[in-house]
């Protein structure tokens, strides 16, 4: 360890409270490291010798995968723990397991759980550091990071920005943590939904709320539409898949109606005909793809910068070593 | 019998009589004798000197959990009694959602049993509303007061039956017993963690609206007013609950209702932080909800102070917030908290608290006590009003210390609770 302290802190447990010099120093920080996947040999050994367990308590392909890559790249140990495979079943307490990973000298933790908040409960029993990769309805900050990255090498900018979030709010952690970075960098920030999945009091987190996505495309720089669980219709949130498509869908239709272009983001896996139509996925202005690649590099930065590694020497650690 | 006792020089304030005043209290077998000033002892008399400290009738907690049967690693009868004198307790009410149900006469018994053997504070049964608290059918409610049962309450288990909830209140009436219930509609409230606000939209947690507690606190008024029957509302938490109550009191509805400490004292923002021990059911609310709940406990809308005493083992609020337990204990901290933050802040005065944490719990629940008049049980709590001290959760006899009000500078405590003319605990010489 070169730095006991990072930029960040010990842990990133979510973007609420970060500052707007934090939320851009990761952005920063992920620029160089982009570079690194294009690379026919994909390795750098910025992490060389770290430990780093994948602490998966809900199933997730995409973001694990995304911090497995981020990790072997920079030349971590990794080890990926999921609740269906683990003695988590047997009903082992988080802190339990956590405390035996503890045991076997690791470095840091990447979990996703269930339940809001149990990554800073994580965080706070362990000295390792660790990385929110999605608690409950509470957080999912390196998704937030990498769509302001992708907003940001598309648009050049995020201040200023009209960003609007589409979908079941209530229950999104994307939705939160894009809230709190959009607004630290100073985006204006809107919400769009039925209104049985929108969170009380969304607004006084300083955010706009449309009830008809026409309006919201038609004020909106960039949509970020959420992906629908099939679970609210059963739970009774909205009368079908098919409803929401028609009043709340993103459809090219509704997009033409815009003033301007709309940038197209889209977290992930994507219900191709509820939330948003094919032809608005696979279109010229969908950046769905990108995020992906830039998820990668995103993770690289919070991995490095919570390693102790400075911000500015990103471009030189990539051929020096450790950080 | 035991010796005679009296308690010198203490300020005796017993609202049922109307007194506030310095006055010896003198006790023999176990009963109240007499309360004047400078009486004379019997010769083999034991004295306890109560110079500038408070005699009070001894507090009522008509709400706790002792959680045996079934739940012994939080709290068993033996300790949670213990923890009540040590709270300045003489008498608390053991709800019945233990394991198994407290829903027929042999488990009233066994907690009657269990209470005595304690030898501290007094421990009363309540009995189960509905078999198994499943909100089927009436529990043998009957047989249950029979044996020592004081209420009936599906506590941690709201009645949502309207019909059932309308023959609980009638059927209760031949026995002269409450209703108690936890008011909480749960197909509003369903999978809630928290109260629904800013802070449960921010930190990611499913809310329970005001509304939910709100309908069913007017439904059982209403059914209260339909059938005669006496419903007690459990640790009221919301504005518009306290008003309803209000409305319902002045169109004589025969209601009684509870405050408990951390709703008058804490708001959901004591959850920041995903604070465990700042879960409960109902949840913390808003700081204008806080305010209703004071001003109704000061105008009488709500009755009692009732800690909702809610033993959980460390390991089991060690935990993801949805995945903790709701309660928190109280039942050593409300006393040292109403006085130095409810009376302390000019809410209520010290006759006030009186009523509120003896004499109405004993006229709401029928039980003895709650008074100093002569012939009534010497059941007391002596209060040095000036005793500062910091609540520590290691030092609880409860053998759980869930609790958010760890590490507070209290001024006020219990230093002698006495039941029946026996000291069964005293501050400076535990025993």
């Amino acid at each position: 360890m070169s730095a006991p302290t990072s930029a960040l802190g010990k842990d990133l447990v979510g973007l609420e409270g970060l500052s707007a010099a934090q939320v851009t120093a990761i952005l920063n920080t992920a620029e160089p490291f982009k570079e690194i996947s294009e690379r026919r040999i994909k390795k750098v050994p910025i992490l060389r010798g770290k430990t780093i367990v994948n602490l998966f308590f809900e199933p997730s392909t995409r973001t694990r995968v995304s911090f497995e890559f981020a990790e072997k790249r920079l030349s971590a140990d990794t080890v990926n723990v999921s609740a269906s495979g683990s003695s988590v079943v047997k009903g082992e307490t988080l802190v339990d397991t956590a405390r035996n990973l503890e045991a076997m000298q690791i470095d840091m933790v990447v979990i996703r759980h269930g339940a809001s908040g149990a990554a800073g409960f994580l965080a706070e029993r362990i000295p390792s550091n660790v990385v929110n990769a999605g608690d409950g309805s509470h957080e999912h900050p390196t998704q937030a990071l990498l769509d302001m990255l992708t907003i940001r090498d598309r648009l050049g900018r995020i201040e200023g920005l009209r960003v609007c979030i589409v979908g079941d709010i209530l229950h999104s952690r994307v939705a939160r943590s894009n809230i709190y970075g959009l607004k630290a960098l100073g985006a204006e920030v809107a919400v769009c939904g039925p209104k049985t999945l929108l969170p009380i009091g969304i607004e006084e987190l300083g955010v706009t709320v449309f009830p008809h996505v026409e309006d919201a495309i038609a004020w909106a720089d960039v949509l970020n539409v959420l992906r629908l669980q099939l679970e609210r219709m059963q739970a009774g949130y909205l009368p079908s898949l098919r409803e929401y498509n028609q009043v709340w869908g993103v459809s090219n239709a509704r997009l033409q109606q815009a003033p301007k272009d709309v940038l197209i983001l889209h977290p992930g896996p994507m219900n191709r005909g509820v939330e948003i139509d094919s032809d608005v996925a696979d279109g010229p202005h969908s950046v769905i793809l990108r995020q992906v690649t830039n998820g990668v590099a995103v993770r690289m930065a919070v991995l490095y910068l919570l390693a102790g590694g400075a911000p500015e020497q990103a471009e030189a650690a990539k051929e020096g070593g450790e950080p | 019998m035991s010796r005679p006792l009296l308690i010198r020089g203490g300020r005796v304030v017993d609202p049922s009589q109307s007194l506030d005043a310095a006055n010896d209290v003198l006790v023999v077998d176990g009963k109240i004798v007499e309360v004047a000033p400078a009486l004379s002892p019997p010769d083999d008399a034991e004295t306890v000197d109560a110079a500038g400290s408070l005699v009070t009738p001894g507090l009522i907690d008509v709400h706790v959990h002792l959680r045996e049967p079934g739940g012994e690693h939080k709290e068993t009868i033996r300790t949670g009694a213990r923890a009540a004198a040590a709270g300045g307790f003489t008498s608390v009410c053991a709800m019945p959602n233990t394991s198994p149900v407290i829903d027929d006469p042999a488990g009233v018994g066994y907690v009657l049993a269990q209470g005595a053997a304690a030898g501290a504070s007094r421990v009363y049964p309540t009995g189960a509303i509905s078999l198994g608290q499943e909100g089927r059918n009436l529990a043998a409610i009957g047989e249950m007061i029979e044996a020592g049962a004081v209420a009936i309450t599906d506590d941690g288990h709201p009645v949502m039956n309207s019909g059932l909830m309308r023959m609980a209140l009638e059927y209760a009436q031949a026995f002269g017993v409450p209703v108690a219930d936890h008011p909480e509609d749960l197909t509003l409230s369903d999978r809630g963690a928290m109260n629904e606000s800013l802070v449960s939209t921010r930190l990611g947690l499913r809310g329970k609206p005001n509304a939910s507690e709100d309908i069913h606190i007017i439904r059982d008024l209403l059914l209260a007013e339909l059938t005669g029957g006496h419903i007690h509302l459990q640790h009221v938490s919301t504005a518009h609950g306290v008003e309803f109550i209000r409305q319902a009191k002045a169109r004589g509805v025969h209601v009684t209702a509870e405050a408990s400490p951390h709703h008058l004292l804490l708001t959901d923002h004591a959850v920041e932080g995903f604070n465990t021990n700042a879960k409960m059911n109902p949840p913390l609310r808003s700081a204008a909800d806080r305010e209703a709940v004071q001003q109704a406990l000061a105008d009488g809308t709500l009755d009692v102070i009732a800690t909702d005493h809610a033993p959980h083992h460390y390991d089991e609020k060690e935990a993801a917030f949805d995945d903790a337990p709701n309660g928190i204990v109280g039942l050593e901290t409300s006393l040292g908290l109403i006085l130095d933050r409810v009376v302390g802040a000019g809410i209520i005065d010290l006759p006030t608290m009186v009523e509120r944490m003896s004499c109405q719990p004993a006229r709401a629940f029928n039980l003895p006590g709650g008074t100093l008049a002569a012939g009534s049980p010497a059941d007391l709590t002596i209060i040095d009003l000036d005793r500062v001290w910091t609540v520590d959760k290691t030092a609880f006899l409860s053998k759980s210390a869930n609790t958010p009000f760890d590490g507070w500078e209290l001024r006020g405590r219990a230093t002698h609770t006495i039941v029946a003319g026996k000291i069964v605990w005293s501050l400076d010489e535990p025993d």
